[in-house]
């Protein structure tokens, strides 16, 4: 088998299907689920919580060109994204922005 | 079986879908989602995957931290890791589907109807479903969440694309501006979507724990920290009602 089939091969096995087994799960463990039921509640918390923690993740174990901007730099820019998103209208591109900008000009002033 | 209601005649339903489309283009997330999705086809060219094996990654998995940890890990991690990241990134699809599929479920919905909807299901078209759906008469849901989806997802293909022709062009600095997309675009739609104390605290321990148990160096960081976190907020809230409950 050729590395570029194998490539797809494990695209399917490693991600399709991991990823795409809980939405089929959903509809089968969603059928007649009380939405506001405690078990819900629970497993919604838990699912954003996990959520968080790939945001965390990026932050902290950054990927690709992101390692080269300091950690310091990447939590700022996070905390100015969540700032401007609470104080300007609770827009999520005004949060954006915000964030894009902090880090953009942080790795410039603090990077390598 | 009493007779089903009859179905919208096909060009009604196409014409429901392209509305659809149209609304995911207006989204705020399609445009987040497109500069999120550049990062990441600039990801995949760094790692040496293929152009087509990066629009096939988005077709079927459909799911940005999912594919994060898949294009950046596949490489020097086990694929049993990779997979077991995978599928704790994406077990949040569980709740997502379970709780969309009640607002499109109605008499003369097929089973086989749902699988398109819950397959384009991800954070950004379920939270514009769940805010636009309710809207609209029942009859139109599943083709109008069929075209958010689709718009959504073609938006996504088209910046990865774009992304993995930008790769070797890309000044680092506006290469780690792309992939910081991806936190920030997340962090936006939970700080949007989270109404009540539950969700928002979640997310904020979520943070605050992600980082904590990682530094343990255990292993499946990512479910430890939606299971202490989660259920740490969900005990708050817990507390919160009996305290409620006891006032009244």
């Amino acid at each position: 088998m050729s590395a570029e089939m194998q490539s797809y091969l494990i695209l399917v096995l490693v991600g399709f299907l991991p990823s795409e087994v809980w939405r089929w799960l959903g509809i089968v463990i969603g059928r007649g689920l009380d939405e506001q039921s405690e078990i819900i509640l629970w497993v919604r918390g838990v699912a954003t919580a996990l959520i968080a923690g790939v945001v965390a993740r990026i932050v902290f174990i950054p990927p690709g060109a992101l390692a080269s901007v300091p950690l310091t730099v990447r939590l700022a820019a996070l905390a100015a994204g969540f700032l401007a998103f609470l104080f300007i209208r609770r827009s999520a591109f005004a949060g954006v922005v915000a964030g894009e900008a902090v880090l953009v000009a942080g790795a410039l002033a603090f990077g390598p | 079986m009493p007779q089903q209601p009859a179905e919208s005649p096909p060009h009604v339903s196409f014409q429901v879908f392209l509305d659809g489309i149209v609304a995911a283009v207006r989204s705020v997330f399609f445009y987040v989602l497109v500069g999120n999705y550049v990062g990441m086809g600039a990801l995949a060219h760094e790692v040496g995957f293929s152009f087509g094996w990066m629009a096939l990654c988005t077709l079927l998995i459909w799911a940005a931290p999912a594919q994060v940890i898949l294009i950046s890990t596949l490489n020097t991690a086990a694929l049993f890791e990779v997979a077991l990241a995978v599928t704790l990134s994406s077990l949040r699809f569980l709740p997502m589907v379970a709780a969309i599929l009640p607002v499109m479920r109605r008499p003369g919905v097929r089973q086989r109807d749902l699988l398109l909807p819950m397959h384009v299901t991800a954070i950004s078209v379920w939270v514009e479903g769940m805010r636009l759906l309710p809207l609209m008469p029942a009859e139109r849901r599943v083709a109008f969440y069929n075209g958010l989806g689709v718009g959504l997802m073609s938006g996504a293909i088209i910046g990865g694309g774009v992304g993995y022709v930008l790769a070797a062009r890309l000044p680092p600095v506006l290469a780690a501006a792309l992939l910081f997309f991806t936190p920030m675009a997340i962090l936006m739609s939970s700080a949007r979507n989270s109404r009540t104390l539950l969700d928002g605290l979640s997310f904020a321990l979520g943070l605050v724990v992600g980082p904590i148990v990682a530094a343990q160096k255990i292993g499946l960081d990512l479910m430890w920290t939606g299971l202490i976190a989660g259920t740490m907020a969900y005990a708050v809230h817990r507390i919160r009602e009996a305290l409620r409950g006891r006032k009244t």
